[in-house]
């Protein structure tokens, strides 16, 4: 008999260890941190409130007192950075939460259940992820107006199909393989077959491709606030930040180009842990980083 | 005879990197052929054969490693060249065929353009439509003209192993290398095949170094054949003298079995009890020793070459005392 | 041929009006009808009544699909709410910039991008390679307007080079043209990084493969087997990544168009989410999704065209 084993029931040892010694993957690992640690102690280390007005000190420059400035209402701009990660991350990590249950659950069905389940759910997946996104999300909002649920709700719907298309081809290749035989031809019940062996070796490649998501949404959140059709002012949104002082983008340029680094840094920490996180749970993608 | 020699290899040894150490697939091997002759090389797979078939033109994978030794072609040698004067002499003074004909080509360009780029390389002049043709044709190609306007698809495995034959000779390099240039094909195209090399002995003025593990190729192409295993060759003579008096165990229990032994179905090498050494950690005497019918003690024994005959050479205890 | 065309087609068809009817269905599950929601709270009973008549609302919800469908053949895709005049006409007198836009950033995102997965692969493994490598993902994932904005602020408002709002005067091919540099810039910087990387891997698969290793037995140099010989094929897998890229791009063209005031297909969609303007947002989504699904189909077919196996499949 060959010897056949489950890959994913011997515990992965070392994980943490092989992302610190990836320089990108450090570097990543940091800047999340920073950006969580910001989300939950918010309330703590926001110097101000990040929707009081103090309309005297509006437009002001980075100073002492105001580290990253004062937008066109006199609110701290730092603070509502501070804030923003919160709103930001929150979005993020509920919608696309919510997206990886769905698509887990629905790939799950359309791999392991009836062919003709399959065939449907897979014409419903390919018509989801054959829209352009934007459009879609854009048609969604005009059907149920601007605001933070339609915002997660059209993140939700546009990202889900590929995660259950994934966690369905994992599914048809697992479900295929020697173990899974084995232990079918020895009786055991589909959901023992669902719990302890389908389910802990999809959802490895789920988190790296939820992961890797998380900037893309992160940018859609702001992008939409940015144009007003995402989380409602004054809300301390990174995209609505942007906003307001691209209005102002003359008269202080200072708020725009505050606005934008947590965006750039936020999106770029996510992607750097993603890629390094993948290179250390997928070892077929090991030592081709660009791959 | 007094031939000159055009390509030699020296004391060459080649191992890979690998998890479990290095695997020494090449080991202290010598060899030499002269223009107009045909050297086979011949053993299991796994032998190391292939390893020194890249070796001789210096395009071994990224893995393997040159421990020692030198390949003199003309004289100068190959390994110690910077990169781009041994692209120079790749193609135009040796120039390789290779074991898998469908795919040996580039799948979306034509094998006019490619065979174009090939000889282009060096001499614009060959790279001419008509001397291409010309060159399809003395292989044997019917309506050679079109053939350079196909895809590698669109021909039979044995008329792109025809193709890359022509291709390698368009130059007139001083050695060709066929590295089992019949293995990928069916037995009619195999014999095809067998049948322009044998031709080509008379016209082509180069050396041929064939790599093989098909006897038949050997006796029916080969002046000279050098058997190996493990990593090192064990015999070395002329054809004639080694299938009809081979010294080595190894090269007995290979002809054992006498080619009319030989599986008529394959006509593959019949396979010989036990197993390859752990090339990781080859031992210090006789690689062949724990096969071997007629070890001695002293076989545990680094092992001295002989020259049992003028020409010969054999890597065995037996004999020496 | 012609048979896998239709069939291509057909799916791509197939998937629209499923979209399109899912996105109809959508209108009419959620509490509350277009028109009052386009009209607001303060809307008398009348106006609301008004405007359900001219939006077609008071027929039954089939009979509206099936109008709408109707309509949609005959290349009518509706009318504005507000202005009166036809989405349609709306929407080819802004989608050329749109198309234009998208077309050149793609563009040049497509000529620095092989050229960089090229050199990559070139010199990999050295410290060329890695840094290409930090520098495209870096570059993938910056969000595209974030780049807009900040280029916006310094090559138009601080150095004052190009200009900061719209697409240049009409019939100006100079002033079109200096209006496109910083949206296509800010457009296709992501898109350099992206297909770097994926010409890089494709082309690394690709030099693996026994042909690259006889052209390297006739001697041909790494350059040229690289670019001669390893492009053609790895450039195959890239052209249906272009093409879902192409959907892509005109995705961020929403943001980088609104940035830069750029009259186009973003600008037009935007303003009528806003002021919930029905017809507008559904021509336009129906006619953006048609657009990409089109380019996607031709990418399949030029992939067959290109790929010789694939055309000999497709023809036997």
């Amino acid at each position: 008999m060959s010897f056949v084993v489950d890959p994913a029931l011997p515990a992965r040892r070392g994980i943490g260890r092989a992302l610190l010694a990836d320089p990108m993957g450090l570097a990543g690992l940091v800047i999340v941190v920073t950006f969580v640690a910001m989300a939950l102690l918010a309330p703590w280390i926001a110097p101000y409130d990040p929707i009081a007005l103090d309309v005297k000190a509006k437009f002001l420059t980075p100073s002492a007192a105001h580290w990253a400035g004062t937008d066109h209402l006199g609110r701290d701009l730092l603070s509502r950075i501070i804030w923003g990660a919160r709103l930001a991350l929150g979005i993020a990590i509920t919608s696309v939460g919510i997206a990886g249950v769905i698509g887990l659950v629905l790939g799950l069905v359309a791999g392991y259940g009836p062919r003709w389940l399959d065939s449907g759910l897979v014409l419903v997946f390919d018509s989801l992820s054959s829209l352009p996104m934007i459009f879609f999300a854009l048609a969604v909002i005009t059907v149920l107006g601007p605001g933070t649920l339609t915002l997660i709700l059209v993140i939700v719907l546009v990202s889900f199909p590929a995660y259950a298309r994934l966690i369905r081809t994992q599914t048809l290749t697992l479900a295929g393989a020697d173990y899974i035989l084995a232990e079918r031809a020895m009786g055991a019940r589909p959901g023992r077959i669902i719990f302890r062996h389908l389910l802990p070796n999809v959802v490895g490649p789920l988190v790296i491709l939820i992961c890797m998501d998380i900037p893309v949404v992160i940018m859609l959140e702001a992008g939409l606030s940015y144009l007003n059709l995402g989380v409602k002012p004054p809300s301390p949104s990174w995209g609505n930040i942007l906003a307001e002082g691209y209005t102002s983008l003359r008269q202080a340029p200072h708020v725009v180009i505050v606005a934008g680094v947590p965006l750039v840094l936020a999106t770029l920490g996510f992607t750097f842990l993603g890629e390094g996180l993948r290179d250390v749970l997928d070892p077929r993608g090991a030592g081709r980083r660009w791959a | 005879m007094g031939m000159t020699v055009v390509l030699e290899v020296q004391n060459l040894s080649v191992a890979y990197a690998m998890p479990g150490g290095a695997l020494q697939a090449v080991r202290d091997v010598s060899l030499s052929v002269a223009r107009g002759e045909v050297l086979g090389i011949m053993g299991e797979s796994g032998c190391g054969k292939s390893t020194l078939a890249a070796a001789m033109i210096n395009l071994l994978p990224p893995a393997a490693r040159v421990g020692q030794g030198a390949v003199r072609l003309n004289g100068t040698d190959m390994l110690r060249l910077a990169p781009a004067a041994q692209r120079a002499l790749r193609g135009r003074s040796v120039a390789m065929v290779f074991q898998d004909p469908m795919t040996a080509f580039n799948p979306v360009l034509t094998i006019g353009q490619q065979v174009a780029d090939f000889v282009g390389a060096h001499d614009a002049s060959l790279a001419r439509p008509d001397r291409l043709a010309a060159m399809l044709d003395r292989v044997g190609i019917p309506d050679a003209a079109r053939c350079l306007g196909r895809y590698p698809h669109e021909l039979s495995g044995g008329m792109r192993q025809r193709v890359a034959i022509a291709a390698a000779l368009l130059m007139q390099p001083d050695v060709l290398i066929a590295d089992e240039p019949t293995t990928a094909l069916d037995v009619t195209m195999e014999a095809q095949i067998i049948h322009l090399l044998r031709d080509l002995r008379t016209t082509f003025d180069g050396a041929i170094v064939i790599v093989t593990h098909h006897l038949g190729v050997i006796a029916e192409l080969c002046d000279r054949v050098a058997v190996m295993y493990a990593g090192e060759v064990v015999e070395e003579g002329p054809v004639d003298a080694i299938f009809h008096d081979p010294q080595h165990p190894y090269t007995r229990a290979l002809l054992a079995c006498d080619p009319a032994v030989v599986d008529p179905a394959s006509g593959r090498l019949p396979t010989i009890a036990g197993r390859l050494p752990d090339l990781t950690a080859p031992p210090p005497g006789c690689a062949f020793e724990p096969r071997c019918g007629m070890a001695l003690a002293v076989c545990s024994q680094p092992v001295p070459r002989r020259v049992p005959a003028a020409g010969r050479s054999v890597l065995c205890h037996r004999g020496a005392e | 041929m012609l048979a896998y065309a239709i069939r291509r087609v057909g799916l791509s068809l197939l998937i629209l009006i499923v979209v399109m009817t899912a996105m109809y269905g959508m209108v009419f599950l959620v509490p509350g009808d277009p028109a009052s929601l386009a009209l607001g709270p303060r809307a008398t009973p009348e106006l609301k009544e008004a405007l359900r008549e001219r939006m077609g609302l008071d027929q039954p919800i089939l009979t509206q699909i099936f109008l709408f469908f109707g309509n949609v053949l005959q290349g009518d895709l509706g009318t504005d709410v507000w202005s009166k005049r036809p989405v349609l006409d709306q929407i080819l007198e802004v989608f050329p910039n749109t198309l234009i836009l998208g077309s050149v950033a793609l563009g040049w995102a497509l000529v620095l991008g092989v050229l960089l997965g090229c050199a990559a692969v070139v010199w990999r493994d050295t410290v060329v390679d890695r840094l290409l490598g930090v520098l495209s993902v870096s570059v993938i994932s910056v969000p595209s307007f974030v780049i807009a904005i900040y280029a916006l602020i310094v090559f138009a408002v601080w150095l004052n080079w190009l200009p900061a709002i719209g697409a240049g005067e009409a019939g100006d091919l100079g002033s079109q043209a200096r209006a496109l540099v910083l949206p296509a810039f800010a457009l296709g910087l992501g898109w350099v990084g992206y297909l770097a990387r994926l010409i890089r891997a494709s082309m690394l698969e690709v030099m693996e493969a026994p042909h690259i290793r006889t052209a390297r037995a006739f001697g041909m140099s790494e350059r040229d087997i690289v670019f001669r010989h390893a492009l053609r094929v790895a450039i195959v897998p890239t052209i249906s990544v272009l093409a879902v890229g192409f959907g892509g791009i005109l995705s961020s063209a929403v943001f980088v168009e609104s940035v830069f005031s750029r009259p186009g297909i973003g600008t037009l969609i935007t303003a009528a989410v806003e002021k919930r303007n029905y017809p507008v947002v559904m021509g336009t989504v129906l006619f953006m999704t048609a657009f990409y699904l089109m380019i996607v189909t031709a990418a399949d077919l030029l992939i067959a065209r290109l790929d010789p196996r694939v055309r000999d499949v497709l023809r036997g």
